[in-house]
């Protein structure tokens, strides 16, 4: 077990180089001088200087990433052209309130899916089957930012049962916090829960075929144990690197709900950068959501012998 | 059954294109402030936006845009991934293992970012979106065609054709790529429809089609202001996008089953 | 008394029948055997006795009884108790019959929590003694460990520990030890058998293979494509069977030494294998490749023109890979491979290109050996692709194997046992000097595999090509071969003529294995009436 951990661990660490690798690159891809690229347009010559002294932009290539990295790891990933604030305090201050949104609803989604996934394989080809994977392929369908727009015209705007314009901070008001995130979080869980239904359906009919779930059966023991015991752990295994995968991409995805819900959460800023041409907080965002990425990939992949245990063997 | 709600949605599709290329009820960027935000009716089937331009007309402009560079990204994805994902399955190897370290650290970064940064330093424009979303997407393809390629490999037919004489180059030819295109042809069908959504949401975001040019994803963008007077707006071109996946997801879903070996008897 | 008794027993799916109007007793106590080959619906008449049926199959007319109260009319609650308690089943794949996900010891204690109210360390306890007669070695160990920890062998020895727990009256093994080798096999069945006569249960066997059936019951039921052919005592069945399709199944069975003549030592010989030895690269460790394992160990052996000489042993033996090794395939670690004196690796272009129309290989699995996406006639011709006869040479082997008009059909058209001779005349097309088969029979029903036998036979003695028979079937061997290998382990433990080395084994393992091959000792009408 101890083995399995060690080697997981050392594998994200040629990935981490490659990325960071690639989020330097980045910058170097913009045409022109990358120290103004870095500070704008209207940096004085004094504060050019200063950048390209302390990023050594005479030195060769592999020195400045190096120098980078080495800025980088220790949490210095520049200023902001915009608001001169450090990229970093922003991507933290901003990061809160998306992983609150994205937690919460992929944690509800995959909850969704393991019930009405379970439930639909178990009476295949049923009406409660057919109508599972309908609401999934239909879900799958709709885009989140429209589905967002929706449900805000029909609770916020039509029938103002929910606040809709702008975010108070949990720090001020709980519960006005907590209304604000209502319909949010409902969109992303209901657009997630889709794919990861699916899934969950096709591997339980996969399991609830082979021999270990009839001889569960021919033993005697009441159909709920043989679906909570022997048939949920292994028809998860599948759906939880899905899980692992959807946190991920989720990261980005969550960009247009905060764009809806005018949340401001990480994919809003790394957005706004993006149209406002504030490289230095596109490239921190960029780096942060991708070490965010492995490292979630990685603790899925821990959680992984919980379910199923021959990896470890391997 | 599926498949043909499938069918006929993206018939219905392919249909607005072609006909979107000889005739549309009015010009799509013809501003007529006069009416302006007239709610749908006879003369104009789905309504005008806020600056009188007829919905319809720029619905049916969007969806030749938007397939346009889906096709264009998925296209491009697949050819590179397709190439890298055989080199890396057959040959195995270092070859492999650098690939594959190289695809999971373009993984690792949300495809939606990935785009968006992208974009960032190509400008906003339809070929560097395409360009963009395919470079988003080849590494998915990357590693699918690499997995089915390492599980056809070990089939028993391949090692016949090379008992039978046949070198490496020809039994990838002659066996291992006609294998390979079912689950090929089932990828790019999902691609389409994520390529679709990607475009959209970028649209949506700001930082896809510039305006005026319309597209589903800025048209939706667009209609937030006027949600309270014009909810017509918001509806519409999310109608057409859902309407559009759901054809792809149901018309690809029916593909496979129609591709399973096992079907086939 | 009557323990079990089908009444007219129907099942069916989606309008197809699949058995029909089955009805047979069965007593106490007793051993009784339901033959069939695949399609012959034994595994459904096995599964409806506990309503297991799989999801589209229900049965349709009939019922079941367990003394005398009737199963299928019980209400669920009632056949949960019966389930376990008074009905175990074990299952054939011993690779998924235990979840791979909790522990040994949850899985065999969750029967007893359910049937039996005792306490958790007498449960234990239980389980521990269990566990020791069925032979495991360091119980409480097994007890804490996950099952993809064990083999085969050792995961089916668990089953039956889980199953015969709760002392059922009745255990329903279904093809238990199909996918285990001959050894292991053995072990398995005498455990079974062992632990059935101890607690007084029956054992329903269901089963294809005849040489099981022969050694471990006293009655049989022989069903065909879901009708029942003949019920009776297990003699009196394979000695004198009335009914045709019985007749057949016991006529396939590999019957005494074949009409195998030794080819004389002017033979040339085809192929020479000295001091052989095969690494596979080991598990790599974190920061080190692994040490590379020894699967093949100074094996020496020679095919001459006109021989068939069998290689056996068990799965693991190294045989499979030995015989990839002699084509090339794989390459050697020390030793040579010679084919007609010339050594494989010191073969110019040319001299390869011609070895590759020579020696050909004859694989075990039908699904997988041909490409499914060519036509038969494209996949026969591979070698002689580029010959100007090429499509007369292609009809004449298809007319050869009995598939003449079969040359437009693609592989998932045909059955196995026709795959199986397309891969035959892909093989022969090219009159090859010597031809590999491996495992070529047996994923095949034992009447189909008859016919594949003597067909391999049948072009072996016209077109006299030596051959290399690779199988863990002595009794196989025992028809068609000439001379026999026996391999354990990566080496040779012995070899020498068939006639010689199977009445007068040399060495320990051979002996094992004769032992331990059903078929070989079946009561036929031949033995009887000798007796």
């Amino acid at each position: 077990m101890l083995g399995y951990i060690l080697k997981r661990l050392l594998l994200t660490l040629p990935t981490l180089l490659l990325v960071s690798v690639g989020v330097f690159l980045f910058i170097r891809l913009i045409p022109g001088d990358p120290a103004l690229v870095l500070l704008g347009e209207g940096a004085d010559a004094a504060s050019l200087a200063g950048v390209r002294a302390d990023l050594g932009l005479d030195r060769p290539l592999p020195v400045q990433f190096l120098t980078w990295l080495g800025h980088a790891v220790r949490g210095d990933l520049g200023r902001s052209i915009f608001s001169g604030e450090p990229v970093s305090t922003l991507i933290l201050q901003h990061f809160g309130l998306t992983a609150l949104v994205v937690l919460t609803a992929v944690t509800l989604a995959t909850l969704i899916a393991i019930t009405a996934g379970l439930v639909a394989a178990w009476r295949q080809d049923s009406a409660i089957d057919l109508a599972v994977v309908g609401a999934a392929t239909v879900v799958l369908a709709v885009p989140s930012f429209w589905l967002g727009l929706v449900l805000l015209l029909l609770f916020g705007v039509k029938l103002g049962w929910l606040p809709f314009v702008g975010y108070v901070p949990f720090s001020e008001s709980a519960v006005q916090a907590a209304l604000f995130l209502v319909m949010p979080i409902v969109t992303l869980t209901i657009t997630e829960s889709g794919v990861l239904t699916r899934m969950m359906r096709a591997s339980s009919i996969d399991v609830l075929q082979l021999d270990y779930v009839t001889h569960a059966r021919a033993k005697g023991l009441p159909e709920s144990t043989v679906l909570i015991r022997h048939v949920f752990p292994n028809a998860f295994a599948p759906t939880l690197t899905l899980v692992g995968l959807t946190l991920g991409h989720l990261l980005g995805g969550v960009a247009v709900i905060e764009t809806v819900f005018t949340l401001p959460g990480l994919g809003r800023l790394m957005v706004d950068a993006v149209l406002a041409r504030d490289y230095p907080v596109v490239q921190g965002c960029l780096l942060f959501t991708a070490v965010v990425y492995v490292v979630v990939n990685l603790l899925v992949d821990l959680c992984y012998p919980i379910f199923d245990p021959r990896v470890t063997a391997r | 059954m599926n498949g043909k709600i499938g069918i006929a949605l993206i018939g219905l599709l392919l249909l607005t294109i072609v006909v979107g290329l000889l005739w549309m009820p009015y010009d799509p960027n013809a501003i007529d402030l006069a009416h302006s935000l007239s709610s749908p009716a006879a003369n104009h089937w789905f309504g005008t936006d806020e600056f009188g331009r007829d919905v319809l007309s720029r619905s049916m402009l969007g969806a030749r845009i938007s397939v346009l560079i889906a096709l264009g990204a998925v296209g491009l994805a697949i050819s590179v991934g397709t190439a890298l994902g055989v080199l890396a399955g057959y040959l195995r190897g270092w070859t492999d293992r650098l690939l594959m370290m190289v695809t999971d650290a373009v993984l690792a970064f949300p495809g939606i970012l990935l785009a968006l940064a992208l974009m960032a330093v190509l400008g906003s424009s339809g070929s560097s979106i395409i360009f963009a979303l395919a470079i988003a997407y080849a590494p998915s393809v990357v590693r699918v065609v690499r997995g089915t390629v390492l599980s056809i490999r070990e089939r028993e037919f391949i090692e016949a054709s090379r008992v039978a004489g046949d070198n490496a180059f020809r039994t990838m030819v002659r066996h291992v790529l006609p294998n390979i295109v079912p689950p090929i042809v089932v990828l790019a069908t999902s691609l389409f429809g994520w390529a679709l959504l990607s475009e959209s949401a970028l649209s949506f975001l700001g930082v896809g089609v510039p305006p005026p040019a319309p597209t589903w994803g800025n048209m939706l963008s667009a209609s937030r202001p006027y949600m309270d007077v014009a909810s017509w707006l918001s509806i519409v071109p999310g109608v057409c996008i859902a309407g559009t996946l759901l054809g792809v997801n149901l018309l690809g879903d029916a593909l496979r089953d129609w591709l399973d070996p096992r079907r086939r008897s | 008394m009557t323990l079990l008794r089908f009444d007219g027993v129907r099942i069916e799916t989606s309008g197809r029948m699949l058995l029909e109007d089955l009805s047979f007793e069965m007593a106490s106590g007793e051993m009784l055997a339901v033959v069939g080959e695949s399609g012959s619906g034994k595994t459904l008449a096995a599964r409806a006795i506990l309503r297991l049926l799989p999801p589209a199959v229900r049965q349709t007319a009939g019922r079941i009884e367990l003394l005398g109260r009737s199963l299928t009319q019980m209400s669920a609650p009632e056949l949960q108790k019966v389930r376990g308690a008074q009905i175990g089943m074990v299952f054939q794949e011993p690779m998924v019959s235990l979840n791979p996900a909790i522990t040994i010891e949850r899985q065999l204690a969750e029967g007893m929590r359910l049937h039996r109210q005792l306490p958790s360390d007498e449960i234990r306890r239980r389980c521990v003694a269990m566990l020791e007669r069925v032979r495991i070695r360091d119980p409480l160990r097994c007890l804490k460990s996950y099952p993809h920890e064990f083999s085969g062998g050792m995961r089916q020895r668990i089953m039956l520990a889980s199953v015969l727990l709760l002392q059922p009256k009745l255990l329903i093994a279904d093809e238990p030890t199909t996918a285990l080798d001959t050894l292991s096999q053995r072990e398995v069945l005498e455990l079974m058998v062992e632990l059935a006569r101890d607690t007084g249960a029956a054992v329903l066997l269901i089963t294809h293979d005849l040489g099981l059936v022969a050694r471990y019951t006293t009655r049989a039921v022989v069903l065909e494509k879901g009708r029942l052919m003949e019920v009776g005592t297990t003699q009196q069945i394979l000695t004198n069977p009335r009914n045709p399709y019985t007749r057949r199944l016991v006529d396939s069975l590999p019957r005494g030494y074949g009409d195998v003549a030794e080819v004389p030592d002017s033979a040339p010989v085809v192929l020479d294998v000295n001091n052989a030895c095969i690494e596979y690269p080991g598990r790599p460790g974190l920061f080190r490749p692994g040490a590379p394992k020894r699967v093949v160990q100074g094996v020496s052996l020679q095919v001459r023109a006109g021989e068939i000489v069998a290689l056996v042993g068990a799965s693991g033996s190294g045989k499979s890979t030995l015989g990839r090794a002699v084509l090339g395939l794989k390459p050697l670690a020390a030793g040579v491979v010679r084919f007609d004196g010339v050594d494989l690796t010191s073969m110019t272009a040319e001299q390869r290109r011609q070895f590759r129309r020579s020696a050909q290989l004859v694989f075990q699995d039908p699904y997988s050996s041909l490409d499914p996406r060519l036509r038969v006639q494209d996949i026969v011709a591979a070698t002689v692709r580029n010959a100007p006869d090429a499509d007369a040479r292609v009809q004449a082997v298809l007319e050869e194997v009995g598939l003449a008009s079969f040359g437009t059909r693609f592989p998932h058209q045909m059955s196995g046992g026709q795959r199986q001779r397309v891969a035959i005349a892909r093989a022969v097309i090219s009159r090859p000097r010597l031809v590999i088969a491996d495992e070529p029979v047996s994923a095949l029903d034992v009447t189909i595999q008859q016919q594949v036998l003597v067909l391999l036979q049948k072009l072996q003695s016209q077109y006299g090509f030596a051959c290399l028979f690779i199988t863990h079937d002595l009794a196989v061997v025992r028809q068609i071969a000439a001379r026999v290998i026996v391999m354990s382990a990566g080496s040779v433990a012995e070899q020498g003529p068939v006639a010689t080395v199977f009445r007068n084994p040399q060495h320990e393992y051979t002996r094992e294995l004769l032992e331990a091959t059903p078929t070989l000792h079946v009561p036929t009408e031949a033995t009887r009436v000798s007796r």
